[in-house]
């Protein structure tokens, strides 16, 4: 029987805490009337109207929504072909290659993989923007989603596609019928991670992107330098309310099909 | 069926194998292999006024005589800038030492974490562990820019401290290596905690009775048994920090001061800044070297996991 | 060795695996394995762990392919055959139900592979649901049912497409005792009113002894003996063999005399044995006999004659077992032997204890000599 002492539930506890603080201060400030942080001017959300009116940053989030959505696609795509391959394909010519190249990008300093991007996409003469940043995150998130896969199909029940072959069904469309379903939560887990990745990075997508197209972290960090303004406090909370929503919601989706598997 | 049609089935199941290998492979040896290949050569140029802004550049439509002019004006100079500059050398310890720091706290902070999550009843672990993860999901950026509001001069640190009568003025907090170590424990405790969690989620509690039996206290069964079993996690996660925060830009740059730069910093500067891209390049080369061998340690390990299941 | 048909009749046999080896790597897990299985048999492979069986029948199924050697069906080479092309079952030991899918669903599913049409699908699946006894359950989903449920849903899943053979591996393993001896009854049955070949792999020698018409022993890789049970365990094959199955007394002797029909051994230390079996074995050469414990007799006095087959002893250990009791007697001149005796009268107290002299006696085709 587990027992967690106090000394394990104080722990947690602190844990959580530190980690919680600075986002409630977050949005208890982005409903601050007053500028000031050190002033309480009572409850508003003259910030979030105000954020409504700023078209640059919209049009930043709406750019960084896209960019996150194709790359988190393509990831998932890519990353899901790398995990089978690491975790099925045995010893081939150039495994080891292949692993380095797949999971050196989790580990690298982020500088290091924007600046070399950006280095070939001036080497190819491509025009900077929307696209390169996509190619970018995709290049980024697609070790994560490997991570995340793999460690399924790792624990997955291989007698359940011996079974499907037995029963007549060609190897490719075992995989497609039977391994694929069920693995398909760790994959839209992957997705879900590539996503918040996307949208959230600022270092790679500064290297790789161009004109006309400013992700959202690009807009916050080059308000951030001058200063602290109230409106990023609302554009913060809105998008912890937006990915916690889908978060929560996506757990409880995958708890309900678990349940079923 | 016949032995000739399964043998043709087999011989395009072989290629269909082959493509799902090239798929992934191509893609990272284009855009992960081939941009560090090229930083590298950049890194052997010199500054230009011009665009690209460096030279040489190989033209390969000069043929074999381009391709040795090519190579014959790389050099090694950047190097050489790097090596006799103290800012630059400073700037690479100040990242080490700063990443050494971090990564220790970290372990420190993030294992009775990860131990308090692995003990939770397991019904409580997912929403745990889920909980230990939402803020990492959370952009970056803004709970960087969070701890402005509490670390500021008018922030609610100083805030607190005063009313508690702890200080008589405010502090600076903000624009110092405290900081910034601050900001870095902060961003990168789910990197600690959750490959922690998941070693010692793993591990059997039959063994610590076992140790008990046989005469072990607990704190003695912490030590030779629950550290050594979760040794892989205490790599990964260490690993998984390190490496990056050497490397880290935002936290430094919105946090620290503007006197003592971390590297990641350092290239940016060279880089948006004094627009000397072969410089940044050698910096970036030089802390791939210096990180080569943690970067190759995790590819170990991260093999072996696969391999060993 | 290709072993004949049990009726005795010169058929072709369904499964024939011909000098079949395989290799993983330096591991040796199948040598030069011939079996022939016949058409309604229901075979069992039986052996200790790591033997080999499972190997086996996972070539048959083909998710192992022979390193050497071929299989064949009705006649045909199905060695290069991949597994979703041979007309041939599995029921696998964790029943590996699709959880995604429901009971139905589960059993449709090798016949929708076929491209059979949806009426007659719908048909054999209601005809499988009423055959294991689970009707009414189609809707729903593995996690939904016991393990004794999940397990008839896999028979059912395996026998949908009415297979050549049909293949099980370690089928009862997961059940408790007494679903076990009551499925095995079952199984028996359907084997039986389908007119279907069986192929089962267990270690467990009841189980094999119960179900099979005959049993391949494997040691190593190899058949130690393929033969029905009683031969089985009545007539061992070697030493080994007779080892394996149950319990059993080996004792060494010299050969005195090798008539037809009848053998004399001499053991200097136990006395004279007489078996009624030939031998091939030379006067004074070295053999051994097999006898097992439940064929001794145990008496606290000497019977007459008793100058052979009869050993003299001490009781040394008792094992009560409710149904019978086993006598552990180490004898005069330091050999132990065991003696199986059924408790036919109810008694607070055994009559025999431990440190009484007994004589134990056995009748001449009790015993078998063991080739060397």
């Amino acid at each position: 029987m587990r027992k967690a002492s106090l000394f394990n539930v104080t722990s947690v506890a602190l844990g959580l805490a530190f980690l919680y603080l600075p986002i409630a201060i977050l949005v208890i400030y982005s409903f601050n009337a007053s500028r000031l942080v050190t002033i309480w001017g009572g409850w508003s959300t003259r910030w979030y109207v105000a954020l409504w009116h700023d078209q640059a940053m919209l049009d930043a989030a709406w750019t960084s929504l896209r960019i996150a959505a194709i790359s988190a696609t393509a990831a998932s795509v890519l990353g899901t072909l790398a995990a089978v391959v690491l975790v099925r394909a045995g010893r081939f010519c150039g495994r080891t290659m292949f692993s380095g190249l797949v999971y050196a990008p989790l580990v690298m300093p982020e500088v290091i993989i924007g600046l070399s991007l950006l280095l070939l996409f001036v080497a190819l003469d491509l025009d900077r923007g929307f696209w390169t940043v996509a190619i970018a995150h995709t290049t980024l998130t697609l070790s994560f989603v490997t991570v995340v896969v793999q460690s399924r199909l790792l624990t997955f029940d291989r007698s359940l596609e011996e079974a499907a072959m037995d029963l007549g069904c060609p190897p490719l469309k075992t995989f497609l019928t039977i391994t694929l379903p069920l693995i398909f939560p760790a994959i839209a887990a992957g997705w879900m991670l590539a996503f918040t990745l996307s949208f959230d990075d600022l270092v790679i997508a500064s290297f790789s992107t161009g004109p006309g197209a400013t992700t959202l972290p690009m807009r916050i960090y080059s308000e951030v330098r001058l200063g602290v303004k109230p409106e990023i406090n609302a554009i913060c909370t809105i998008m912890i309310a937006v990915v916690a929503v889908g978060v929560v919601a996506a757990t409880l989706a995958s708890k309900r099909s678990a349940r079923a598997l | 069926m016949t032995i000739a049609a399964s043998s043709r089935e087999k011989a395009r199941r072989d290629w269909g194998g082959r493509l799902v290998i090239l798929i992934p492979a191509l893609w990272l040896t284009v855009f992960f292999l081939v941009p560090c290949l090229i930083v590298l050569k950049i890194s052997l140029s010199q500054t230009m006024i011009a665009q690209p802004p460096y030279v040489p550049v190989l033209d390969l439509a000069a043929g074999w005589p381009g391709i040795k002019d090519f190579i014959t004006r790389l050099s090694f100079d950047n190097y050489k800038i790097l090596g006799s500059d103290w800012l630059y050398l400073a700037s690479y310890l100040r990242s080490l030492a700063i990443a050494t720091l971090s990564t220790f706290i970290l372990l420190l902070i993030g294992y009775p974490i990860a131990y308090g999550i692995a003990r939770a009843p397991r019904r409580l672990q997912p929403v745990l562990v889920m909980a230990v993860f939402l803020p990492f999901v959370t952009a970056f950026l803004i709970r960087i820019y969070a701890w402005i509001n509490i670390l500021q001069r008018e922030g609610l640190l100083n805030d607190a401290l005063l009313a508690l009568g702890i200080v008589r003025e405010p502090v600076v907090w903000l624009a110092t290596d405290t900081a910034i170590v601050l900001g870095i424990v902060y961003s990168y405790l789910p990197f600690m905690v959750l490959p922690l969690y998941a070693s010692l989620e793993k591990m059997d509690e039959s063994l610590l009775e076992a140790a008990a039996d046989l005469g072990a206290p607990r704190w003695k069964a912490f030590w030779l048994i629950t550290v050594p079993l979760s040794a892989s996690g205490i790599f990964a996660g260490v690993l998984l920090c390190f490496i990056p925060i050497a490397g880290e830009f935002v936290i430094p740059d919105l946090l620290g001061g503007s006197d003592a730069l971390m590297i990641g910093q350092t290239l940016w500067t060279e880089f948006f800044q004094n627009k000397d891209w072969p410089v940044a390049s050698a910096v970036a080369i030089a802390l791939l070297v210096i990180l080569l061998a943690p970067i190759l340690i995790y590819q170990h390990l991260q093999m072996r996991a696969v391999e060993d299941r | 060795m290709v072993e004949g048909n049990p009726d005795g009749q010169a058929a072709r046999p369904l499964v024939r695996f011909e000098a079949v080896s395989k290799r993983f790597g330096n591991i040796v897990a199948i040598e030069r394995l011939s079996l022939d299985i016949f058409e309604r048999e229901f075979f069992a492979l039986l052996g200790p762990s790591g033997c080999g069986k499972t190997t086996l029948l996972r070539m048959l199924a083909g998710f192992e392919q022979p390193s050497e050697g071929r299989i064949l069906l009705d006649g045909a080479d199905i060695s290069g055959l991949p597994p979703h092309r041979r007309p041939v079952n599995m029921m696998f030991q964790s029943y590996a139900l699709f959880p995604h899918l429901t009971v139905e669903g589960n059993i449709a599913f090798g016949l929708k592979q076929d491209g059979m049409p949806k009426a007659e699908i719908a048909a054999r699946v209601r005809e499988m649901l009423t055959l294991v006894r689970l009707e009414g359950f189609g809707i729903r989903k593995p996690h939904q049912l016991s393990g004794g449920q999940r397990q008839r849903v896999a028979l059912a899943r395996a026998l949908a497409k009415r297979p050549r053979v049909l293949l099980l591996d370690e089928p009862l393993s997961a059940l408790d005792r007494k679903l076990r001896e009551d499925t095995r009854f079952e199984l028996m049955e359907l084997q039986e009113n389908l007119g279907l070949t069986f192929v089962i792999v267990t270690h467990d020698q009841e189980e094999a002894m119960t179900l099979a018409d005959r049993i391949g022993v494997m040691n190593g890789g190899q058949l130690a003996q393929v033969a029905t049970p009683s031969d089985i365990y009545e007539r061992p094959n070697s030493r080994w063999v007779a080892d394996f199955i149950g319990d059993v007394n080996l004792i060494e002797g010299r050969v005195v005399s090798s008539t037809p029909g009848q053998t004399i051994i001499e053991n200097a230390a136990a006395g004279r044995l007489r078996v009624a079996q030939a031998t091939d074995a030379v006067v004074g050469a070295n053999i051994a006999v097999a006898l097992r414990p439940e064929k001794i007799q145990l008496d606290t006095t000497a019977p007459r004659p008793s100058d052979e087959n009869c050993f003299a002893g001490r009781v040394t250990e008792i094992g009560y077992l409710g149904g019978v009791s086993i006598f552990k007697v180490k004898l005069d001149n330091g050999l132990d032997m065991k003696a199986r005796v059924a408790n036919r009268r109810r008694l607070t107290e055994q009559l025999i204890g431990t440190g009484d002299r007994v004589w134990l006696s056995f009748l001449p085709d009790a015993g078998v000599v063991l080739p060397q």
